[in-house]
């Protein structure tokens, strides 16, 4: 069967097609929910197994698809036996899971997030497995990494939940990021990145000089994903995570993917002395440390995760041992462990449910209650002692078996086993807590429920998990023998070493350290159980140092240095932003000097005029000026401001830019209304008293800014003057003159670049005019005016108490009294109909001398603005439905359908054509689009200026009334 | 006339960069139209100055910088002056906001703490 029924590529992927499904179901649908995933899980299963006779022969299934050609890299999928066991595994624990979830998962948790969280995170884990690639591993390893932290952060109202997601994917993801630098590094050494080639590189690999590198970075990574120590302190807190989660990824899968990646690259880069002494070393302590520490804990699924640590622990010992036969027993030892430890989990889970505590001190005696669990339980806890005609026995005499057999220096061959039989002691201990703590001894008194069998379907799993440790205990050879052959093969390099799987060996050392351990086990439990029952505290003796509290200040302090350091170099203040902006951006403007020297140049000047002295003499002590009063006289300061801009306006009309001038004289009106409406939100300026330091500070400042403005202003003048008077360099001017008749039907060649060469330009800019004037309608929307400036203005209050005039006859406040000034009211009206017929003028002629849709919309705003000024707002808007939205939108609209009309006739986007008419009357005619666009930014800019000035005005308005209701309460 | 206007710029800037970095908003606001017009004066300068050469399109005469100013910078300039007025109608409007919000018009929206 060289072809595949179906593509691996479909299989790998169909999780997490299956985890989009899951999501878009109803959140608390969890039949259907549970349906789908365990028909995804179980075609998944069906699929991998129906491979079996090609991978079983040792055949190697590639299926190869292009990912990034640019880079080389292809989406490789690789079947080996080795992959196809923990694929069987990953799918096959998974579909357990998933039936276990449905009855575990209560009527209020979303079980949408839950099972498609869950998909998710097997098809990461079916993407590790079956990576041809070591990148794409890398990919689906920090998969795996996020999922993890979705899942134990399931319940996140619970801190402990929230953390413990924190800290797994904080260890997990950074050790997945060492694993792509040793992954970086292996692929350099082996020249290519896909595992064959790695393969056949291996010594390559091994002498390459970074191999201590590449191994600490690659153990690093797999160290924190399979609970090594010192990372070993993630898993117990990882436990807040709903049981089936623990069951499925801290027991089964996940976890193992650390000791799957030492495996995998075991033919790689074990053999080495390095290998041997950090792998099989940190395997040791772990497996000492992880068993130790789940002797003392008081929390059922704590000791299960301190028992997977240990466990773990055995497998990375085995790996390290360099021997291929340990390797052998490190793969045996991964399939049993997953079954019993898979098992034991969703028994703590019925527990948990049924009687609604973990607490071992509280549980006791429950085997009258729930019988059927219980003997479940207490078999795979048997399993997970290593008793005999169990599938733990016989994984552990095969470690036992190394351990004796091992042959480095002297005190190891002593040490070593000394250490496996302690570890085992330790093992017997915990597990005999576990079923015998739990189910044994007297009824338990106050429970949170009273205890009772949990539903048929939710012990099935269980049911067919310790059947399995059953069967592999007692018929290993004929049950599991073929299977685990296929799977250790690919990972002792081809070649199997002779070994026997049997329940009985003879009378052997092996055996001796088995019963040692079993009776040291049940000798100290016998004489210590209850008082290590009796316990409070959940602190392990002896352990001084505590991973989680170490690295849980360690992340407060780096988060308390991270603060330290921005506060230190950061300000929310404005001023020193401004200062440093200003600082920096004036040295990097003055550093040009540097490779350009500053200096005159020859350009011939234009002759110096008295008039234009004169003007900026004013124009220069005005700013000086406004600078000085805008403190205290803010309008002598509006004042003054508006006289440099007339100064500018003038020398922009002087140096041939009439369109500027026009503009800027236009702006110029608009912002001083602006301005003079918003003037009467502001404070009164109070003198700053007394405070000495205070004032002290202020004083140095003000000399330092006062340098700072000297020097930036005087860098100004010397650039600018050294540009002015050295030759212009080649300019593009040319090509637009040239252009602007025949291409953008205008003679106005600044309107034209405006409207046609440079259009895409204006069109964003109109849109900002537009966002801006949205943007000061809502703001000002839920604008609330200070009290203290709703009072009439002083001057009023004034006129009121000494004349009597007919501002103070006025009994709604927000009406203008009858005839208030009359006659400016009656001239601006005149002035109406001539300011838009002047308006008109300049939009049509824009095109071609100076004017434009900008200057026409200005003057149209100036127009309707004076009418509110001279009769009020109110009177205006009973008169005019002048909808400034509308505008803004109308104008958008049009300039953008302008520029798209273009399109269908094959041109880019914003293309003029110009229509050239001979009208009998009228002589020749050019009408560009443009002039359509022109139209529309005409009809933005009033828009967005009219609705600028009249949310201001109507503040005043608001506040009036606010005024009135306020007196009406009052009286 | 070149030292003029090269003055000018200088006098505005300096005078808009004192005032940025006042303590109350109405002073940065009015600072930041100061700076405005120095910037928009200087990066019309760029395109040289000349009396009398509009560019406007006339029939028949050479189209380079002897007959015409550049019109590239005044078209940008024309730009930044819109521009230039929405972001202080919109200043002005946040600053107001502030007031509103805060009570003060410090620009940190709180007085300073010596």
């Amino acid at each position: 069967m060289d072809q595949l029924p179906v593509s691996l590529l479909l299989v790998t992927m169909l999780p997490f097609l299956g985890s989009i499904l899951a999501a878009l179901l109803p959140t608390n649908a969890r039949n259907a929910e549970s349906l789908v995933s365990a028909l995804v899980a179980l075609a998944v299963f069906v699929s991998f197994a129906l491979l079996y006779p090609q991978v079983s022969t040792g055949e190697v299934i590639v299926e190869r698809h292009t990912w990034i050609p640019q880079l080389g890299v292809d989406l490789l999928l690789r079947i080996d036996g080795f992959a196809w066991m923990f694929a069987m595994l990953v799918s096959g624990v998974g579909l357990l899971v998933i039936l276990y979830a449905r009855y575990y998962l209560s009527p209020e948790d979303p079980a949408a997030r839950f099972y498609s969280l869950l998909l998710g995170f097997m098809g990461a884990m079916l993407g590790i497995v079956v990576s041809g690639n070591l990148v794409q591993l890398i990919l689906f390893w920090e998969l795996t990494s996020v999922f993890s932290f979705l899942l134990i952060g399931y319940w996140y109202h619970r801190q402990d939940a929230r953390r413990g997601a924190r800290m797994a994917l904080l260890l997990t993801g950074g050790g997945g990021l060492a694993l792509f630098a040793a992954v970086l590094l292996i692929g350099h050494a082996a020249g290519s990145y896909e595992l064959d080639a790695v393969f056949a590189a291996a010594d390559q690999v091994r002498d390459h000089n970074l191999y201590p590198l590449m191994l600490t970075l690659l153990l690093v990574g797999a160290f924190t994903k399979s609970a090594q120590f010192p990372f070993h302190f993630w898993l117990p807190q990882a436990m807040a995570a709903p049981t089936p989660v623990s069951a499925y990824l801290h027991s089964a899968t996940m976890v193992k993917a650390g000791v799957f990646l030492l495996a995998r690259l075991w033919p790689v880069l074990a053999g080495t002395d390095e290998w041997f002494w950090v792998v099989g070393g940190t395997g040791l302590v772990t497996l000492l440390l992880g068993a130790y520490a789940a002797m003392f804990q008081n929390d059922l699924k704590g000791l299960l995760a301190y028992s997977t640590i240990s466990h773990l622990g055995l497998i990375t010992l085995l790996l390290g041992l360099n021997s291929p036969l340990a390797a052998v027993a490190a793969v045996f030892h991964m399939m049993n462990h997953a079954t019993f430890k898979a098992s034991l989990f969703m028994s703590v889970g019925i527990i948990d449910h049924e009687t609604g505590t973990r607490d071992m001190r509280r549980l006791r005696g429950l085997y009258r209650s729930m019988p059927i669990t219980g003997t479940l339980a207490i078999v795979a806890s048997a399993a997970m002692a290593g008793v005999p005609l169990l599938n733990g026995f016989l994984s552990k005499e095969m470690f036992f078996a190394e351990t004796v057999f091992v042959s480095a220096q002297p005190w190891i061959k002593i040490a070593l086993p000394l250490a496996a039989t302690l570890a085992g002691v330790f093992a017997v201990l915990y597990s005999l807590r576990l079923a015998h703590g739990a189910f044994f001894g007297p009824p338990p008194e106050d429970l949170p429920r009273a205890p009772h069998e949990p539903v048929r379907w939710m012990r099935v799993p269980i049911e067919l998990l310790v059947l399995a440790c059953l069967v592999v205990g007692i018929i290993p050879a004929l049950s599991i023998g073929p299977a685990l052959a296929t799977a250790a093969r690919p990972v002792v390099g081809g070649t199997l070493p002779a070994y026997s799987l049997a329940a009985w060996h003879g009378f052997n050392l092996p055996l001796v350290m088995s019963l040692v351990a079993l009776a040291g086990g049940v000798l100290i439990y016998a004489r210590y159980g209850e008082h290590l029952r009796a316990r409070t505290s959940n602190r392990v003796p002896l352990l001084p140092l505590n991973g989680r509290q170490l690295f849980e200040s360690l992340l407060a302090r780096l988060i308390a240095l991270a603060g330290k350091i921005q506060q230190l170099t950061g300000t929310r203040r404005l001023q020193p932003q401004l200062l440093w902006m200003l600082v920096i951006a004036g040295a990097a403007g003055l550093s040009s000097a540097l490779i350009v020297p500053l200096e005159w140049g020859h350009r011939e000047r234009i002759p110096m005029t008295p008039e234009f002295v004169l003007l900026w003499l004013l124009g220069g002590s005005c700013a000086i000026g406004a600078a000085w009063q805008a403190k205290f006289h803010r309008l002598a300061a509006l004042t003054l401001l508006s006289l440099v801009g007339l100064a500018v306006c003038i020398t922009f009309a002087w140096f041939s830019a009439p369109d500027l001038a026009l503009t800027q004289l236009a702006v110029e009106v608009v912002t001083l209304v602006l301005y003079l409406l918003g003037l009467r939100w502001l404070p009164r300026r109070i003198e700053l008293d007394g405070d000495l330091r205070r004032a002290d500070i202020a004083w140095w400042r003000r000399r330092r800014d006062f340098v700072i403005a000297l020097l930036i202003g005087s860098a100004l003048a010397v650039l600018s003057y050294a540009l002015l008077t050295r030759d212009a360099p080649l300019s593009i001017a040319p090509f637009f003159i040239e252009r602007a008749l025949p291409d953008g039907g205008g003679t106005n060649v600044v309107n034209v670049m405006l409207v046609d060469f440079r259009a895409f330009d204006t069109l964003g800019e109109i849109t900002v005019l537009g966002i801006v004037g949205l943007t000061v309608y809502a703001l000002l929307r839920r604008f609330r005016p200070p009290r203290e400036s709703i009072a009439r203005p002083a001057q009023q209050r004034t006129a009121l108490r000494q004349f009597g005039t007919d501002i103070s006859q006025r009994h709604d406040p927000a009406e203008l009294p009858p005839d208030y000034l009359a006659v400016p009211a009656v001239l601006v009206r005149l002035l109406l109909p001539l300011a838009l017929a002047f308006a008109l003028y300049l939009l049509l002629r824009g095109h071609n001398k100076p004017g434009g849709g900008f200057i026409a919309g200005l003057v149209v705003s100036i127009t309707l603005v004076s009418q509110s000024m001279a009769s009020g707002t109110r009177w205006v808007e009973a008169r005019l439905n002048l909808g400034p939205q509308r505008w803004i939108g109308a104008g958008l609209m049009l300039a953008l359908l302008t520029g798209l009309a273009a399109l269908p006739f094959g041109y880019p986007f914003l293309t003029t054509h110009t229509l050239h008419l001979d009208l009998p009357l009228l002589g020749a005619l050019h009408l560009p689009s443009a002039a359509l666009f022109d139209l529309g930014v005409f009809c933005v800019v009033v828009g967005a200026t009219l609705l600028l000035l009249t949310a201001l005005a109507h503040q005043t308005l608001r506040a009036q009334r606010q005024a009135a209701v306020d007196v009406e309460e009052a009286g | 006339m070149e030292i003029v206007v090269s003055m000018a710029i200088g006098v505005m800037g300096g005078a808009g960069v004192w005032l940025v970095l006042r303590p109350r908003t109405f002073q940065v606001l009015i600072g930041l139209s100061l700076l405005s017009y120095a910037v928009n004066l200087f990066i019309f300068s760029v395109g040289s100055l000349s009396t009398g050469k509009e560019p406007i399109v006339k029939p028949g005469l050479p189209a380079d910088l002897t007959n015409y100013t550049d019109p590239l910078p005044q078209s940008l300039v024309l730009t930044a002056i819109v521009i230039g007025f929405a972001t202080t109608a919109l200043f002005l409007v946040v600053l107001l906001a502030l007031r509103g919000l805060s009570g003060g018009d410090h620009v940190d929206g709180r007085e300073e703490q010596p």
